[in-house]
């Protein structure tokens, strides 16, 4: 039987795949410092393929116009392509309606936002928010503000040394004070996927909202709300191949009828007097001034652009890379591994003992290998491993095994440079 | 692999192995902790004045080769100094390290081995790891009551 040319079964084939797929994103060419460059940042922002960047210009050049209110055609039209893009994003998270799916600037807004209308509607003094160890600041800094504002109390599930979830510990925190779960679908740090299906059924069961941050997920994993069943999921446009200034809120609709609109303005209204302002339903209610249109333009082509490779091509080059990237790190002496979850994405953290992670950022850019040395505004997860910073770095599906090779020969240059 | 070895010279791998006053001061007049937003980096700078000279300066915190090294070069080369000394010097050491980087040293102005951090101008984003723990001994100098970061350092 004859094995069809672009099957995940036939790993020549695959690379054969992704030596063209890279084709379409035109700054893998970039030369970096005279070197080409290796873009192992992902995590931070994806790079952008050439249909995103061409519905982007072409929108500009021939479409724009603002939404929701022109009669004119091309404000028509803007606005079709607007809800279009809403609709696309709808189906690509198997939410049940496009009204579920509110548009803002990225993963940080979307749970600015409804930590603040949680906070007017529904969370009392006593109340107990639960979040992670793993979690980005963003999803820590809102909650410690609603905190701060109702006299809730963040409760926090912390990690097992291998970087996964305590599940004993955790599941402990939950009872009768829980009214939200903030928990990250993917750790940006370390990589680790949680096991999100045992956690959100725990939240309910406590009566609890569950909000997740899927923004370092949905680059690598498909994601079904309907399956999951979180009253919330969020996500950011640039790190899934797509514009930043937008990312994505989903709210079951259940819950973004009865919540409060969180900035007034245009578009978000259905009649204003001096006296009483009605609000539009959601999405609109949450969606005050004119909106990102060419970033959801922008979103929508990222998304049929991601569906067209398919997450299975992309889950097996970036395991393939991942796993290489794991057994080279693993063959330097003063390599130490910062986290080896169960189930890991694309995401490799470590540190070179006696080398700071800044340096050692310093020394692979000047080799053109673009990765994270920091904190990854995980600053509790840094303090947990004891490290001030760690080296990052985070695949794409568009990246190689000989990239991985050239970051090892860099960090071999790193440890030859301080160790003279 | 050049611009590499200039930014990291011998001196400066010296230093970041074994920095020099490392530590805290136990009879410290003037303290204060700076901290580098963009990485992470912390110091904490401890200086004992007696009249209006530094006695004694130590400081302790982790931080990047760049950073490590600065600051102790920075104890090596302040001690004995007057304030104003001290201040003004930074002035100069801040001013040389913004510019281009073939920018000689103005004339009068004798770096001394702090001339080795002079690599960092090719490195626009590692300037403020070589501020770190300079600013971090002015804020201890002249308290503002603000927490020290070094975003303003940059190449303008």
């Amino acid at each position: 039987m004859a094995i069809p040319l672009f099957s995940p079964k036939n790993p020549v084939s695959l690379a054969g795949r992704i030596r063209v797929l890279r084709d379409d994103f035109p700054v893998l060419r970039e030369q970096i410092h005279g070197k080409p460059l290796v873009y192992f940042d992902n995590a931070a922002t994806t790079q952008k393929p050439r249909p995103v960047i061409r519905v982007m210009s072409e929108y500009f050049e021939k479409q724009n116009a603002n939404v929701h209110r022109g009669v004119h055609f091309l404000s028509e039209l803007s606005t079709t392509l607007y809800e279009e893009a809403r609709k696309t994003v709808a189906d690509f998270l198997h939410a049940s309606s496009p009204a579920e799916i509110i548009f803002t600037r990225g993963t940080t807004e979307s749970i600015n936002l409804i930590a603040q209308v949680l906070g007017q509607s529904l969370i009392q003094p006593g109340d107990e928010i639960i979040l992670s160890e793993l979690e980005h600041h963003s999803n820590i800094v809102p909650w410690q503000l609603l905190c701060e504002r109702t006299g809730a109390q963040l409760r926090v599930i912390p990690i097992l040394e291998n970087g996964d979830l305590d599940y004993e510990a955790g599941m402990r925190l939950f009872g009768p004070k829980t009214r939200i779960l903030a928990l990250a679908h993917v750790s940006n740090a370390l990589g680790t996927v949680n096991p999100l299906t045992s956690w959100i059924r725990r939240a309910h069961e406590c009566g609890a909202l569950v909000l997740i941050d899927g923004a370092q997920a949905i680059p690598h994993l498909p994601v079904d709300v309907a399956d999951l069943d979180c009253d919330f999921y969020v996500f950011s446009g640039h790190k899934l191949y797509g514009p930043t200034g937008i990312g994505v809120l989903y709210g079951k609709s259940s819950w973004l009828e009865r919540l409060p609109p969180w900035q007034g303005g245009g578009d978000m209204i259905t009649s204003v007097t001096f006296q009483k302002t009605l609000y539009a339903a959601p999405p609109q209610r949450f969606e005050a001034g004119t909106p990102p249109i060419a970033q959801a333009i922008g979103i929508a082509e990222a998304i049929r652009y991601l569906k067209s490779v398919g997450y299975t091509d992309i889950q097996d080059q970036e395991n393939r890379v991942a796993d290489h990237a794991l057994r080279r790190l693993r063959e330097i002496p003063r390599i130490r591994l910062i986290g080896e979850p169960r189930e890991r994405a694309a995401i490799v953290s470590f540190v070179l003992e006696g080398i700071h992670p800044h340096d050692v950022g310093t020394v692979l850019d000047q080799q053109g290998v673009a990765v994270r040395a920091g904190h990854h505004c995980a600053m509790p997860l840094m303090e947990h491993y004891r490290v001030p910073a760690t080296v990052r770095a985070s695949f794409a599906f568009y990246n190689t095994e000989n990239e991985v090779d050239i970051m090892i020969e860099a960090l071999e240059k790193a440890v030859e440079l301080f160790g003279r | 692999m050049n611009s590499l070895l200039s930014l990291y010279q011998d001196i400066i791998l010296d230093h970041n192995r074994s920095p020099r006053n490392f530590g805290s001061l136990k009879h410290a007049t003037h303290e204060a902790q700076g901290f580098n937003p963009l990485c992470g980096d912390k110091v904490h700078v401890y200086v004992e004045v007696e009249g209006n000279r530094i006695r004694e300066i130590a400081f302790e915190g982790s931080g990047c080769a760049i950073s490590t090294a600065s600051s102790s070069l920075m104890t090596e080369s302040l001690k004995g100094k007057t304030l104003d000394e001290a201040l003004s010097f930074f002035e100069s050491l801040r001013h040389f390290l913004t510019q281009p980087p073939d920018t000689p040293p103005p004339a009068g102005l004798d770096l001394g081995k702090l001339a080795a951090l002079g690599g960092v101008r090719q490195y626009p984003t590692r300037v403020k790891c070589a501020t770190l723990g300079w600013h971090t001994l002015q804020a201890a100098l002249k308290p503002s009551g603000l927490p020290v970061t070094t975003e303003h350092d940059s190449h303008a």
